[in-house]
């Protein structure tokens, strides 16, 4: 039964002599590779080289400060439920008198991991962060490890460097 | 006794040395190849052996080494064995009769850069090309495996196919030079009267069976990887493999050196005797060996070339090709050569016939193929 006219029949006929000779289609296939031979490659030396991945590549984590260098997390916990793959984990700390500079919000993470075996890199947790403390940065993955114990990334690793800080493409 | 000596080192020498380049070669066609697949894949390619990755033929055969060499319990020990042996073995023993450069004197005494200059040569090649096929029946039979013994019985009744367009494809360039000594055919090719002017369709049929008597794509179907998982070296690993491939390597320079010899003019290059006059006649015949050397590298060339560009034919399509298509056509080959020595106008004649077949394939065509309705 036909369902519409758009069907059309092909009716294959016995192949031309240039296609049974096979030597016109084969040269002219050896023309296309003789071109791509001398194209420039599309791939790059990875490690050596690096290409830019746009401005919402999820790489490695970062734990924001603000202007001030106050830490900006206020250890909600937002960010551990979102995340599917429950590589977050964190423990919570009253903010003491005189620590206003150190932490923005009265309540802070003393202890804040992330498992980089667990984590999928999905962005979630930055999806979720009401206080806009944790970031993937969009220029730097995390570097291959080795051992057990570089599985587990704590706060001296993963909250921003005042003298290195993190600005992605289209922030002020 | 002093002369028999002098010509025993000598000869000594010259095989060492073609073994040698022919290894070499060998060993850098597997780093070639995968740069060329690379670049026409606009890929990168090898890169971390060294500069360029140009360590990576060491590296490999380091790798091949250090793999474990498993034999099949079931295997047929001894024979599982002597397949790449004998692989190898045929796969060197062509380049004997490859005259590789014209004569050198060096004090007084005169040698041929050749192996052997056999009155037979070009049989030889084809004798021992023919055994080749033997390493592959014998590994694949072996190996106890009905993948390896399916792609064995592919390449052989293969490579008997293809012999036979393959040899009536060689008889013209013997009616044309009237011996079958290699030496001889470079010979009368000097001076640019390449038989490749006078033998254009015999070139295209033989490098065709070429392609199919190294194995190469389009003609890969012994190792066929989709279908035979990987035809008659499945069971193979380690070096026992890397003998199989590696002589895939040097068949493929060995033939880019005998087509050389046969249509290209062999050593012959633009400008001999300037150099000969320049120079001397020795530097004329080591240019001579590396224009060999560069004729054979070029096709080597060919050969990657076109495996990275087409895919690989049917079995069905293979043995028409062979015997309905190449088969007749060599025929027709043989018979416009001889009509062009018995006018005494080989190459008006070879070019006539050319045109002349192409012209009533292109009539027959018209008029009786069912045309494509597209
Ligand atoms: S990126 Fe995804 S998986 Fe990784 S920590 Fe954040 S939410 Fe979890
Ligand atoms: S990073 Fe954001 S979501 Fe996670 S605990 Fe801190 S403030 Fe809450």
């Amino acid at each position: 039964m036909k369902l519409s006219n758009k069907t059309k029949v092909l009716e294959q006929g016995e192949m031309t002599l240039a296609e049974r000779m096979y030597l016109p289609a084969i040269v002219g296939g050896m023309a296309t590779t003789l071109k791509h031979f001398f194209s420039k490659p599309v791939t790059i030396r990875y490690p050596e080289q690096t290409r830019y991945l746009g401005p919402v590549y999820r790489g490695q984590h970062i734990l924001k400060r603000d202007e001030a260098g106050a830490e900006r997390c206020t250890a909600c916990g937002l960010c551990a439920v979102a995340c599917p793959a429950e590589a977050i984990s964190m423990v919570a700390e009253e903010r003491k008198a005189g620590e206003e500079t150190l932490y923005r919000e009265e309540k802070y993470a003393k202890v804040y991991e992330i498992n980089m075996l667990r984590c999928i890199f999905c962005g979630l947790c930055e999806e979720a962060c009401p206080k806009e403390a944790i970031f993937l940065q969009h220029d730097k993955m995390v570097p291959v490890f080795h051992q057990r114990d570089e599985v587990i990334w704590g706060k001296d690793k993963l909250v921003e460097k005042m003298d290195h800080r993190y600005l992605r493409d289209g922030w002020k | 006794m002093e002369l028999i000596t002098t010509v025993f080192i000598a000869k000594a020498i010259i095989v060492g040395v073609v073994f040698a380049i022919t290894l070499g070669v060998a060993a850098y066609s597997t780093y070639f190849e995968r740069k060329i697949a690379a670049f026409m894949q606009d890929r990168i390619g090898p890169d971390r052996a060294g500069p360029f990755g140009i360590l990576q033929p060491l590296a490999d055969a380091v790798k091949m080494f250090m793999k474990e060499d498993f034999i099949p319990a079931n295997s047929n020990k001894w024979l599982f064995i002597a397949g790449p042996c004998l692989s190898m073995l045929t796969a060197l023993m062509t380049s004997a009769v490859v005259p590789f450069g014209d004569s050198v004197t060096i004090g007084g005494a005169t040698f041929d850069l050749q192996g052997i200059d056999v009155n037979i040569g070009i049989l030889w090649v084809f004798g021992i090309v023919s055994l080749g096929v033997y390493g592959i029946m014998i590994g694949g039979w072996a190996s106890n495996n009905k993948f390896a013994l399916l792609g064995a019985i592919r390449a052989a009744s293969q490579n008997i196919s293809y012999e036979l367009a393959m040899g009536m494809a060689i008889i013209t360039i013997l009616m044309i030079t009237g011996s079958l000594s290699t030496k001889e055919i470079v010979e009368v090719q000097q001076n640019g009267h390449w038989n490749i002017f006078y033998q254009p369709l015999g070139f295209i049929i033989f490098i065709i069976c070429a392609f199919a008597e190294c194995n190469r794509t389009p003609f890969d179907l012994p190792e066929c990887e989709t279908e035979l998982i990987g035809g008659y070296h499945t069971e193979y690993s380690s070096m026992k493999l890397g003998f199989y491939l590696f002589a895939e390597y040097i068949n493929m320079f060995i033939s880019g050196a005998v087509m050389a010899t046969l249509y290209f003019g062999g050593y012959d290059y633009p400008g001999v005797d300037f150099v000969t006059q320049q120079f001397g006649s020795n530097v004329a015949s080591f240019v001579g060996v590396g224009a060999l050397i560069g004729k054979s590298l070029g096709f080597v060339f060919v050969f990657m070339w076109v495996r990275w560009t087409i895919p690989r034919f049917r079995y069905d399509q293979l043995m028409n090709l062979g015997w309905t298509g190449l088969i007749p056509l060599a025929m027709y080959n043989v018979v416009v050569t001889g009509f062009g020595i018995l006018v005494g106008k080989p190459f008006m004649v070879s070019i006539a016939g050319l045109v002349l077949l192409i012209a009533a394939l292109f009539v027959y065509d018209q008029l009786l193929v069912k045309k494509k309705i597209a």
